[in-house]
């Protein structure tokens, strides 16, 4: 059932504020959110005011700044820094998208960051995955086949049959869509969520794979497919660009086509 | 260790046209189910005839009444504006951002004008 309000040990509360340099004149309000497993406290936001003079352009620069020279204790997860490895996604002013694509410039007046929402908190911006992962073992993300392999060679598609796979193959399983979903958000007990169904449809559709009935039929369930309610959230926010609330209109489609074959 | 607690969501996320549009088809649709019941005493009234088709005007013709009955209005033009975006969605066409955004507005906009219609139409307006 749709819990709308925070639970009591999530509110969060006002934390503190650290001022800008003296003699900064570039400067940048951002609010973050902030949770220590080792005290008792709520979450809270802390202030941090940044010299915008000697930061770089992304908000993941920012973070590594004040981590770097403000705040030794802000924890969150990053890597590449340009947008392929999918660590450092959070809510950023209001939306989900990766910090290190995110450019300060694109953002007005204050820096809101949270970590993704609706997720379990393991410290500050770190949220915690498990349970998405494990949604996205149970669509078994690999090439199932029954006919063995050709010899000498790999499985052969067609150009046109690749094709397919663009717009699918892309996704780094940031959780972006999926914790931007408000179906996910009340239901991800048992819905699979946005990252997940587009990871099931990239599989359905290959034309190597030879498990789409097996598939389709795992997906045939008023819970694990069909909580999408079109809210387009997905879609809305991917900072890959990529469509998941259309992935899952097609497998909706092929559920109804394989009904009338 | 402690419990988890849970990241702000709906306290935190910016809504999109598409949320925003996506919860009023639900709280449109729930209206209009509340609607249904009046239409049926609406046929009641009539079928009984007389006094009590005399307290059904009565009734639907006060302030608060008509208030009611342009609210039902603007519910049955959004929720058929926004189905037919549904309809379309289900037959695989309109997914792009541009595409969708686009869809919404036309809702937004039809839902308006085609209420403005039924309302100039019923007062004789046009």
């Amino acid at each position: 059932m749709a819990e709308f309000s925070l639970p009591k040990n999530s509110r969060i509360t006002q934390g503190k504020t650290w001022r800008a340099p003296a003699g900064a004149t570039n400067v940048r309000t951002f609010k973050v959110y902030r949770w220590d497993p080792d005290t008792d406290a709520n979450p809270r936001t802390d202030v941090y005011e940044i010299d915008m003079d000697t930061c770089g352009p992304m908000v993941l620069d920012a973070l590594i700044k004040i981590k770097n020279e403000i705040d030794p204790t802000l924890t969150f997860r990053r890597s590449c820094r340009e947008g392929i490895c999918g660590s450092c996604s959070m809510n950023i002013d209001g939306r989900n998208t990766l910090a290190c694509t995110k450019a300060l410039e694109e953002i007005k007046g204050e820096v809101k960051i949270y970590p993704l929402p609706h997720m379990p908190v393991v410290k500050d911006l770190v949220p915690d995955l498990t349970h998405f992962y494990a949604q996205y073992a149970s669509i078994q993300p690999w090439l199932k086949t029954e006919t063995p392999a050709p010899s000498g060679r790999e499985r052969l598609q067609s150009p046109e049959d690749r094709k397919k796979l663009d717009g699918l193959y892309e996704c780094i399983l940031c959780a972006s869509c999926s914790t931007a979903c408000p179906s996910y958000w009340w239901n991800s007990d048992r819905y699979l969520g946005p990252a997940v169904l587009l990871q099931a449809y990239r599989w359905i559709v290959d034309s190597r794979d030879e498990a789409t009935g097996e598939r389709l039929d795992q997906l045939e369930d008023p819970f694990r497919l069909y909580r999408c309610h079109t809210i387009m959230n997905c879609t809305n926010t991917c900072p890959k660009g990529l469509n998941p609330a259309e992935a899952i209109g097609e497998i909706k489609q092929l559920l109804v086509e394989r009904q009338g074959a | 260790m402690r419990e988890r607690p849970l990241s702000p969501h709906l306290q935190v996320y910016r809504w999109p046209l598409s949320m925003a549009l996506s919860i009023l088809h639900r709280a449109s649709g729930v209206a209009l189910s509340v609607g249904a019941i009046v239409l049926v005493w609406w046929l009641m009234a009539v079928a009984a005839g007389g006094d009590q088709y005399q307290r059904f005007v009565d009734c639907v013709g006060s302030p608060l009444g008509k208030l009611a009955l342009f609210g039902w209005t603007l519910a049955m033009m959004f929720h058929l504006m926004s189905g037919i975006r549904h309809l379309l969605w289900d037959m695989g066409w309109g997914f792009e951002r541009e595409r969708s955004q686009a869809t919404g507005w036309i809702v937004v906009i039809g839902t308006v004008v085609l209420t403005a219609l039924v309302w100039l139409l019923a007062r004789g307006g046009l």
